[in-house]
């Protein structure tokens, strides 16, 4: 094999091998609209937010028909969680945790909504409607005034009651030893 | 006719609901007519033959009908919902696939699997798009793992009266499926990569974020359970399994793997799965169910049906690797002897376990405890309110007990 013919045959091996990712060529390749039309993870950073805006006012009359059935006239529950209420609860014998009073993200808020609500209807409600919800469980928690238009800026830079609630898991938090002999003695001491 | 006998008498040995065994026969042989199946006359279904071959699923005994999940108690509508496995009735570390416990957010979808897909993609070097068949083709692996749902139970009466009712949702089956490892390696992973977001295609879209580490360590994508696809309740077609990690992260229905650098902070991850401390501060990403065990024979519910040698039996598990022992007690903690355990104990899997219990009419309250080969003990109620007060819900690992009356009627030994 002279050496233009082994390049040729480098450059065809190359080829193939670029041609599948991994090592067992199994699956295709989606397309950047397949991804999107899939892909409605939006995370704390808001960047998968979708372009839209809706008012806190919209978001009464969305609410009122597709939610409070549900969550309550007043998002105080029922068949689903209450959604307000319960801030200064959480140290208490009976916490209640909600948007309001638990939530550490409002795009949170938004993320869930969207991908699992309404119950018997979810991924049905536009990019308009969502932000008009998220307005409205928002002014209900008292987070933002009743005037507001929400949109992916506001979702993003909304400051949840709750946001610094959370730390990393730290178990093992019981460091029992195996007794095996006048265990309840021992405890009573 | 010796062996029979003696083959009868052994099989009263083990415990039995009332009614069973001992109970019944006597009874409706005095009042009846002659019963052309009591012993020791040989019984219909030995003098006729019996029903044909080839049915084309095969089905518990009749007789077993009242061997099922049951919706937990106190729920009110079976669609964002929960059963239990009946580990009264169980025996072993297997459970089967019918009453494998259940946990749906939005019901059971009801999902074609030709036109089901896995989309992997964010940060990989490129994304991939696999039916269910292009996943079969990878290199399979076969693994026993436990899955337990992280509210199992809370830290709140009411008690539960029988082992269902008390830790019935965890079980544990064998898992056919594809290494996430090598579907990861075979999309090439960024290096900025650090988490996975999974999502579900139920109608909650169900969606967790698993560090990576964990995805390249010993997590699953599943196609089969106990050696038959999985069923549409366990996540038919494709299910994702996160050895020793809270079922919820085990995503059923399993369509899209999101690769990120930051966790997603889901509705499942924040309002739901955190552990709500005394201080009003919350733990997050409480991943791991601990080291745990519960006797379920004889557990709440039963009844000792006589004196003499029992046999308490039993489950246990970790989520951080393989039970190294399990002991037991029959004296409300005070005494605890070694349970032997079934050979073979697999890491993140139900290890059953037997220990002799003489019984002679004694109230009894019995209970047992696991240790895994971290060296982690399983901890008392009381001991994990210490820790973590009331009202953190999830993660209860607490050794159970049973007491049993001096008539053998066993009910939940929490006061």
């Amino acid at each position: 094999m002279d050496a233009s013919r082994l390049a040729v045959a480098i450059a065809c091996w190359t080829l193939t091998v670029t041609a599948h990712a991994g090592a067992y060529g199994i699956g295709t390749r989606p397309t950047d609209a397949q991804i999107a039309a899939w892909n409605i993870d939006v995370a704390p950073d808001g960047k998968a937010l979708p372009p839209g805006r809706g008012t806190v006012e919209q978001g009464h009359a969305i609410y009122d028909r597709q939610c409070a059935a549900c969550h309550g006239l007043d998002l105080q529950g029922g068949m689903g969680p209450a959604l307000a209420g319960g801030v200064g609860s959480l140290a208490s014998e009976k916490p209640l945790k909600t948007v309001g009073s638990y939530w550490p993200y409002a795009t949170t808020l938004f993320d869930y909504i969207r991908r699992t609500m309404p119950l018997a209807s979810p991924q049905t409600l536009s990019s308009d409607e969502l932000y008009a919800l998220v307005g409205y469980v928002l002014f209900r928690n008292g987070i933002v005034p009743a005037g507001t238009t929400v949109d992916a800026a506001q979702v993003v830079n909304v400051r949840m009651p709750n946001r610094e609630g959370f730390y990393l898991d730290d178990r093992p938090d019981t460091k029992e030893r195996p007794c095996d002999e006048h265990c309840l003695r021992a405890t009573k001491k | 006719m010796l062996s029979r006998i003696a083959g009868a008498a052994g099989s009263t040995l083990v415990v039995g609901l009332v009614g069973e065994a001992a109970g019944e026969p006597t009874k409706t042989g005095a009042l009846a007519p002659a019963d052309p199946d009591a012993f020791p006359t040989v019984p219909t279904w030995t003098r006729q033959i019996g029903a044909p071959t080839g049915k084309g699923y095969g089905q518990p005994s009749p007789h077993e009908s009242a061997v099922t999940r049951r919706l937990y108690p106190g729920l009110t509508q079976p669609i964002t919902a929960y059963s239990t496995s009946p580990l009264q009735d169980l025996d072993g570390g297997i459970t089967p696939n019918g009453l494998f416990f259940e946990r749906h957010h939005a019901g059971v979808p009801a999902i074609d699997p030709g036109k089901h897909r896995l989309m992997i993609h964010g940060l990989v070097k490129e994304p991939l798009l696999l039916t269910v068949d292009d996943i079969r083709q990878f290199p399979s692996v076969s693994r026993i793992h436990f899955i337990e749902c992280a509210g199992n139970p809370s830290f709140l009466p009411p008690w539960g009266k029988t082992a269902a009712e008390v830790a019935g949702l965890v079980s544990c089956a064998e898992w056919t499926g594809v290494s996430l490892r090598t579907l990861l390696e075979e999309v090439g992973l960024h290096p900025d990569a650090k988490w996975v977001i999974a999502e579900g295609a139920d109608a909650a879209a169900m969606t967790r974020s698993i560090p990576l580490e964990k995805c390249l360590d010993d997590t699953l994508v599943v196609y089969s359970q106990n050696g038959e696809r999985l069923r549409p309740e366990q996540g038919y077609p494709l299910r994702l399994v996160v050895p020793g990690f809270e079922g919820n992260m085990n995503i059923k229905w399993l369509r899209r793997l999101h690769v990120t650098n930051a966790p997603a902070y889901s509705r499942e991850e924040t309002a739901k799965y955190t552990d709500l401390m005394p201080d009003g501060r919350a733990r997050k990403f409480s991943f791991v169910m601990e080291c745990k065990s519960i006797i379920t024979q004889p557990s709440g519910s039963h009844q000792l049906t006589r004196h003499g040698a029992h046999e308490i039996r039993g489950i246990a598990w970790s989520g951080m690797g393989k039970v190294e022992r399990v002991d037991v007690s029959v004296d409300g903690g005070a005494t605890w002897h070694k349970a032997e355990l079934q050979s073979t104990v697999h890491a993140k899997a139900l290890t059953a376990f037997r220990a002799p219990f003489p019984w002679n009419g004694e109230e009894r309250v019995i209970m047992s405890r696991a240790i895994d080969e971290t060296g982690y003990v399983q901890p008392t109620l009381s001991a994990l309110e210490a820790a973590r007060g009331k009202n953190s819900f999830y993660h209860n690992n607490a050794i159970q007990p049973w007491r049993i009356a001096s008539d053998g009627n066993v009910t939940n030994g929490r006061e």
